[in-house]
């Protein structure tokens, strides 16, 4: 709504005026509408972690052995990237709400860097296990192969997860752009914030969930392994 | 004559001039709840139709018009379509649009705009679902449940079947997202939860459970989907996987989806019982509560369907327990809804004896749910028709019923106008038998061993499905003849006054019937309980004007 909401005055019956909360305006149902449908990302990542977690206990050497062929050089890196990234988008927001918007766009246009180098790192990652014969539907992971199925169902599900975690990285990256489409545009400022508040609320969720798929993936066949590639 | 919300509305995007784009651009949540209505009962009664053609095979043992694999497809779409398509988006997405803003005393949901891309995400998963008939080898053939690893390597259109359920899932997590803002942030100042209408309640319990269970079940038609095309063995035995994992993946949203289902028709029936026994409900925050309680303990019970599955015997007793407990809740419900009538002015008119219907066919189908809770009789009856005439007595006779009583409650709210009353009972009677007829014969058959999902059956079975058949006959008869009293009242029905029945909640007390667009003409201050009567007359009164009170 372009124009300026006023909101509504209902008045008690001994005269006491209320203001009315109308759906325009609304900070705060903006945001606990974006917590909300944060933690359905929570249920969906939650429950393929659930799925995870038992076929650990069904397959658990296989996993072993699986996550210690993992690159936690690469892995690793991208971790820090990612909580890095975190900070530039948590420092940009606040650098919006103190009014500083030529700050907070540097601070989002640090965080696409981030993010753009975690996908090239990713992109290393997956083509170096391409060649390794290790990805969907290839070599080692066709169901003739005589990789035990543990193991294929390890890297099934690592590829699912890094796959959706990674595309939630590209949502990111094209939410920020549409961000600073709309901070140039004045629509997003110092008194209007929530589209960035909830957008940094997003690229918390991407990162926790990263924080949980790099143990989950990359840390429980670190012990006794020689690892990486 | 003052403008209704048929008159003029906003839209998403521009203001278009005709009516039609207006319609489909619409972000008013009463037009919103209309088009859901139309779109739904469209598919409901395509699949009405298909089980009557399952009924039809069904006469005589053998088989007559139908092999088994088309039959395996019949049931298949009943079942999506009445699940996916119907019952999940339902009373929500009807009565919770339409209904629960001006029963708050709000302007509009507090996300209009994603109310409205809420709707074209459901129809886009109709149009996938509904593709699915035509392309490749047809519609499913696992049945609505999509077990592992049958529906991985049947030949027939799971894929597709699977992704329109994502998508509908989807829809249903927006719209719960937008009702529990809207229920937080947007109710009528003086307005407390302990003074919401019991109807808000039930949405409100309903919207945790679509914004908490659905994505479990997304992920899963993900992953199957990608068992399917990239060959990762998480569901198929062959590959190391484990079938039974889905079961439990599955039904941990599926279970939560039938109090899902049946939670918002609570609430319809807590709205008309005080109304038509001009009463004050008996122990308001008992059913509020008990809803929350239903929701919550309806996500620990998923295992009960598992009994026959392959899980350890802990598990079952812990799911056998704590499935009783739901049944604890239901019964303060029912106690509640009996006293409230107790002493009260009953008036019969069409809504109530729908309710009253209701609590008899509902006890039915919530009495005999117990008994397949007990792990040794639902060894004999999982998989049989007792288990079938249960889901249907509480599905259809619980939920499909209760939203029939809404239909009634609150047409003359939506559209201004009255429906014949002698009409629409004689439709109510039609219904009732025939629901009974149809179904009560399949608690005895299956008790015999009658497995449901079978297209020939022993000729000892012949008895029960014939009566069936006969009782399916009435039902459609006086499903079709309350539509065409619908239709009827709505194109030549008297005008109806803004409150007709004499109700006490917000919904009640527009200025004019149909509602204008923005629904009250101010808001009121909210500072009396939902259903405040003193005998047999409501005890709040609104100047329509100026929403201060009168009385």
């Amino acid at each position: 709504m372009s124009h300026e909401y006023i909101p509504e005055i209902a008045t008690e019956r001994n005269g006491t005026e209320h203001e009315v909360q109308g759906w325009q305006d609304d900070f705060y149902g903006g945001k606990l509408g974006f917590w909300l449908f944060m933690l359905t990302e929570v249920m969906m990542f939650g429950a393929m972690f659930l799925a995870l977690a038992y076929y650990n206990t069904l397959h658990q050497q296989d996993f072993l052995d699986a996550s210690a062929s993992l690159n936690r050089l690469l892995g690793g890196t991208n971790t820090v990237i990612l909580l890095v990234s975190a900070l530039t988008m948590g420092l940009g927001l606040l650098k919006m709400r103190a009014g500083d918007v030529k700050g907070a766009k540097l601070m989002i246009w640090a965080t696409i860097i981030l993010a753009a180098i975690f996908l090239v790192i990713k992109g290393f990652e997956w083509s170096a296990e391409y060649h390794h014969g290790i990805f969907l539907m290839h070599d080692q992971l066709l169901a003739d192969s005589p990789l035990p199925f543990g193991q294929k169902l390890f890297f099934g599900m690592y590829f699912t997860m890094t796959g959706l975690h990674g595309f939630h990285i590209i949502i990111g990256i094209g939410l920020m752009l549409w961000l600073l489409k709309r901070i140039n545009a004045g629509k997003v400022s110092q008194d209007h914030h929530i589209l960035y508040w909830n957008i940094a609320l997003y690229w918390d969720i991407v990162h926790l969930i990263w924080v949980f798929v790099f143990p989950y993936y990359y840390m429980i066949g670190a012990g006794g392994a020689t690892g990486g590639h | 004559m003052s403008k209704s919300y048929f008159d003029e509305t906003h839209c998403a995007i521009g203001h278009p001039k005709s009516t039609f784009m207006q319609w489909m651009l619409t972000i008013d949540h009463k037009r919103i709840g209309i088009m859901y209505a139309a779109v739904m009962f469209t598919f409901f009664f395509v699949a009405v139709f298909t089980a009557l053609a399952m009924r039809i095979e069904l006469f005589a043992p053998g088989g007559q018009y139908m092999d088994g694999d088309t039959f395996n497809q019949a049931f298949t779409l009943h079942g999506v379509i009445m699940i996916f398509l119907f019952i999940i988006p339902g009373i929500p997405a009807v009565f919770g649009n339409i209904v629960m803003p001006l029963m708050i005393g709000a302007k509009d949901v507090s996300f209009p705009r994603l109310n409205w891309f809420t709707f074209w995400l459901y129809i886009a998963g109709c149009c996938i679902a509904l593709a699915s008939l035509f392309i490749g080898e047809g519609v499913a053939d696992t049945g609505w449940t999509f077990y592992a690893p049958y529906s991985l390597n049947t030949g027939t259109n799971v894929i597709m079947a699977l992704v329109a359920a994502f998508v509908l899932g989807m829809a249903s997590i927006l719209t719960g997202l937008n009702f529990l803002v809207t229920i937080h942030r947007l109710r009528a100042p003086g307005m407390t939860f302990f003074k919401m209408p019991l109807f808000v309640w039930g949405i409100y319990a309903t919207a945790w459970i679509q914004l908490l269970a659905t994505p479990v079940v997304g992920i899963t038609l993900i992953l199957a989907i990608m068992e399917k095309y990239f060959g990762i063995g998480i569901f198929d035995p062959a590959k190391g996987g484990d079938p039974v994992l889905f079961q439990h993946l599955f039904w941990i949203y599926s279970h939560p989806a039938v109090y899902l289902m049946i939670l918002p028709a609570f609430g319809i029936m807590s709205e008309i019982i005080p109304t038509f026994s001009r009463k004050e409900i008996f122990g308001y925050r008992t059913i509020a509560l008990s809803s929350a309680s239903i929701a919550g303990i309806g996500y620990l019970v998923w295992g009960h369907h598992l009994y026959t599955s392959g899980m350890s015997d802990i598990a079952k007793t812990v799911f056998s327990f704590l499935t009783f407990f739901v049944a604890i809740p239901t019964g303060v419900k029912f106690y509640d809804w009996v006293a409230t009538m107790y002493k009260g002015k009953i008036v019969l008119s069409t809504p109530m004896i729908w309710a009253l219907g209701t609590i008899i066919t509902f006890a039915i189908g919530g009495i005999t749910g117990i008994t397949i809770t007990m792990i040794g009789l639902d060894i004999h009856l999982q998989d049989t028709y007792y288990t079938v005439a249960h889901f249907h007595y509480a599905i259809l006779g619980g939920v499909v019923f209760l939203m029939f009583a809404g239909m009634h409650y609150w047409f003359p709210l939506v559209t201004g106008k009255m429906y014949n009353e002698t009409k629409a009972k004689i439709a109510f009677y039609l219904q009732f038998v025939g629901f009974n007829l149809l179904w009560f014969p399949m608690f005895i058959a299956g008790y015999y061993g009658m497995p449901r999902r079978y297209f020939d059956y022993l000729p000892e079975f012949e008895i029960y499905h014939q009566i069936s058949f006969f009782g399916a006959l009435i039902f459609i008869a006086g499903l079709i003849y309350m539509f065409w009293v619908f239709f009827k009242g709505w194109t030549k029905g008297e005008a109806a006054t803004p409150n007709p029945w004499n109700a006490t909640t917000l919904e009640w007390h527009l200025p004019t019937s149909p509602p204008p667009l923005e629904n009250h003409s101010k808001v009121p201050y909210v500072d009396f309980d939902p259903y405040e009567y003193h005998q047999g007359e409501p005890v709040v009164k609104f100047n329509y004007e100026t929403m201060q009170r009168i009385d």
